[in-house]
């Protein structure tokens, strides 16, 4: 008899925890998780693997934990995902693995993402499982960035037994996952601990390395690199082209997000970077960022935070898990409603001047469109102003690599397949080429790539 | 980690160091930056880079201790030494080339990276006049240093305690006035002396290149918090700049963003003086 209902996680109460930037859902005990697995089906045509960008073998995993062979689970995993307790806390699985859970059609899906955190937790706490490594290859592949796509790629091409270097330009390994995602959603050793299983598999990392500044892709070709790998990410931060927009206490998503993850000025003056958070604070956007900014605002003493997004909430990008967060934690939603200016006093923000919209046709992302309603105009006063409206393509190495091939937004164009660049040896993947994406596809990218680079060294290896 | 090979006291609390960073000598150029955290709990710093020894793998930084992190690498940070981290070079180099005849102003501490500039301007076979300014001796440095870069240099201090007495701006003015054909002026220092050299030489036509030292936490195009309004258009001074066309940039918005953590900055340096007064 399966359990209609999932097995739901234990999670930190909103009122307490809008005070502090501890991870909200707590995990599964040893018994939660065998209980959540034992409502799996183990369809023979296993839709969720084809769910998953990179193709976990998720009924197998399940039903070792259901068995509780738990070590036997987490191998399972990482055959396929070097990220598994990332992908288990940031993952949209609505729309992807649990999304076409055969369960899922007359009942609740299986929690394969909380399965999977349940797992990659359950080996921090007991012998870490250290994958294959295939014999020497002999050649060397240069990775470019060392977030979700650079890291995959980085960790398959090392299990084939490539010699590995990843070039960060931050001061640690990670990208999106260290400056971007706040602590309360992934926390930051956890990060860390998959990225030093990488390291203890023999990838190199070398951070403050900005590619493009200091060496070129033409650089590292010629210092003996036989492919390269770009995953530098979409990390220019796009504004609203409003007026009022460069007042001060109005901050992009990034720079927020930065201020407050990488740089940890939640712990202002204990660390040195400070960040400057008034009582209302308005985010503008409706993604997974708009989310971490307007919850992180409320962590960082906001009286009001609100989010102003220019769709209905049917539209919203953001996972449901992270709107359904936010909701329990009082964020005060401002639908179909768009900032047109921004008010200055005394030379700093006071607020937006909004106007409201109505969805009209499809557009061409197949999304009803956002039409402002005449007149509609009106004030919500905000001391602080947070721009969450997406991210363009890093422009370091674009800039510096000629005969590149880009597209209009200035993406690396990359076959879909392969992530082959229009330069030989060079790869792209993740949100460089897509534009900014999910983790997970950007890992699925990284994956193609690696793959496609063996296939190419190990031709160029036969001619 | 990146190694202090030297250290030296060029004023009161402005100091040279010279770091171990041979890859990033090797490749850096005039007018661009780097970035420095000084321990695990540091924030990352800007800094113009103002030489570099390709052959002794260093680059050259000058630093005024106005802030918690610049006192702290003064009072804590010597030769032997190591930051954590060290990242560069950023920003895109200068535009070198052969103008005819150039001005580079500098003010305060501007003058440190306006000397790399100067030199490679000279270089380059411009006819360069130097104009340096402090608002007293004390705070003059590298008088020596662009005096063997450029033709002409005029030395300038707010109370006439070296140099002449006056702004960086008066003589400008003056040799404009006085038709003498100038192609271009760099103008590098504080927010309102960069401004008011842009106001003269604009109405003399002249173009003119600041270089910005806008609030950024990456350098490399992230973070977006040093964007400026050059010419009604937003542009970030880390991979747009530093440097841009003068005559076109907001002075205001610039200096008004600058000032925008003052309260955190007052905090952060009161709290570190005290507990070095207790150390004391």
């Amino acid at each position: 008899m399966i359990q209609p209902q999932k097995t739901s996680m234990r999670q930190q109460d909103p009122k307490v925890r809008i005070h502090n930037f501890d991870e909200v859902p707590l995990g599964y005990s040893e018994e939660e998780a065998v209980r959540e697995a034992e409502r799996c089906l183990q369809c023979k045509n296993a839709p969720c693997i084809a769910g998953c960008p990179v193709s976990i073998d998720i009924p197998r995993f399940i039903e070792q934990v259901k068995n509780r062979q738990f070590a036997e689970a987490i191998a399972t995993i990482k055959e396929s995902n070097s990220l598994p307790a990332v992908c288990g806390r940031v993952c949209p699985q609505e729309s992807q693995c649990q999304g076409v859970c055969t369960l899922g059609k007359r009942f609740e899906p299986v929690e394969i993402g909380k399965l999977e955190r349940f797992c990659a937790d359950w080996e921090a706490d007991h012998e870490p499982c250290c994958p294959e490594i295939h014999e020497k290859t002999g050649y060397r592949v240069a990775v470019i960035g060392a977030g979700p796509a650079g890291l995959t790629a980085a960790g398959d091409l090392r299990k084939l037994g490539y010699d590995v270097t990843i070039f960060e330009l931050f001061h640690v390994a990670g990208g999106v996952l260290m400056y971007g995602i706040p602590e309360f959603r992934l926390p930051k050793d956890i990060v860390q601990r998959e990225i030093s299983a990488l390291g203890a598999m023999g990838v190199k990392i070398e951070v403050n390395k900005v590619v493009g500044q200091i060496y070129t892709i033409a650089d590292l070709l010629e210092k003996g690199y036989d492919a390269v790998f770009i995953g530098t990410g979409a990390g220019l931060p796009r504004f609203l082209g409003v007026p009022g927009e460069n007042l001060n206490g109005v901050y992009s998503a990034n720079e927020f997000l930065t201020r407050t993850n990488l740089m940890r000025a939640f712990l202002f003056p204990e660390y040195d970077t400070p960040i400057k958070v008034g009582k209302r604070v308005i985010t503008v956007g409706g993604g997974n960022v708009a989310m971490d900014s307007a919850r992180t605002a409320l962590r960082l003493g906001a009286e009001e935070s609100i989010i102003v997004y220019r769709r209905s909430e049917q539209e919203l990008p953001a996972r449901a898990e992270e709107v359904e967060h936010a909701k329990e934690e009082g964020i005060n939603f401002q639908l179909l409603t768009n900032p047109v200016r921004f008010i200055e006093k005394d030379g700093a923000i006071a607020g937006a001047e909004c106007i409201r919209m109505e969805l009209g046709e499809p557009d061409e992302s197949g999304r009803r469109r956002p039409i402002p309603i005449p007149g509609s105009e009106f004030i919500i006063e905000a001391d602080t102003v947070v721009i969450a409206v997406g991210n363009g393509p890093h422009p370091l190495v674009p800039r510096t690599t000629p005969g590149l091939e880009l597209t209009r937004r200035g993406n690396i164009v990359a076959d879909p397949e392969t992530e082959q660049t229009s330069k030989k040896g060079v790869f792209a993947g993740g949100d460089i080429v897509t534009g900014a994406a999910t983790v997970i596809q950007a890992m699925g990218a990284g994956k193609r790539a690696a793959a496609a680079i063996d296939r190419y060294l190990q031709e160029k290896k036969v001619s | 980690m990146y190694k202090i090979l030297s250290k030296r006291t060029l004023g009161p609390q402005i100091r040279e160091y010279a770091i171990e960073a041979p890859e990033i000598a090797r490749v850096a150029k005039s007018g661009q930056f780097i970035v420095l955290r000084l321990h695990e709990r540091g924030e990352r710093v800007p800094l113009t880079i103002v030489d570099t020894d390709q052959a002794g793998g260093a680059v050259t930084i000058v630093v005024q201790e106005v802030g918690k992190s610049t006192r702290e690498m003064g009072d804590h940070f010597d030769v032997g030494d190591s930051f954590l981290d060290f990242v560069g070079p950023l920003g895109i180099p200068s535009e070198i080339e052969n103008y005819g005849t150039v001005i580079c102003i500098g003010g305060g501490l501007g003058i440190a990276p306006l000397y790399p500039i100067t030199r490679d301007l000279k270089k380059a076979g411009n006819t360069v006049i130097g104009i340096i300014g402090a608002r007293n001796k004390d705070l003059l440095f590298y008088v020596e240093q662009m005096g063997a870069v450029c033709d002409e240099l005029i030395v300038m201090t707010d109370d006439g305690s070296a140099g002449e007495k006056g702004f960086v701006s008066d003589p400008l003015r003056e040799i404009l006035s006085s038709g003498r054909k100038i192609d271009r002026v760099w103008a590098i220092g504080p927010g309102i002396m960069m401004k008011v050299a842009c106001e003269v030489t604009r109405e003399f036509a002249v173009p003119t290149v600041v270089s910005l030292n806008s609030i950024m936490i990456d350098g490399t195009g992230m973070c977006g918090g040093c964007r400026v309004e050059v010419g009604d258009e937003a542009k970030f001074a880390c991979v747009d700049g530093p440097e841009f066309d003068g005559h076109k940039v907001n002075f205001d918005l610039l200096m008004s963003r600058q000032r925008f953590y003052h309260e955190e900055e007052r905090c952060a340096i009161d709290r570190y003086l005290e507990s070095e007064g207790e150390k004391a």
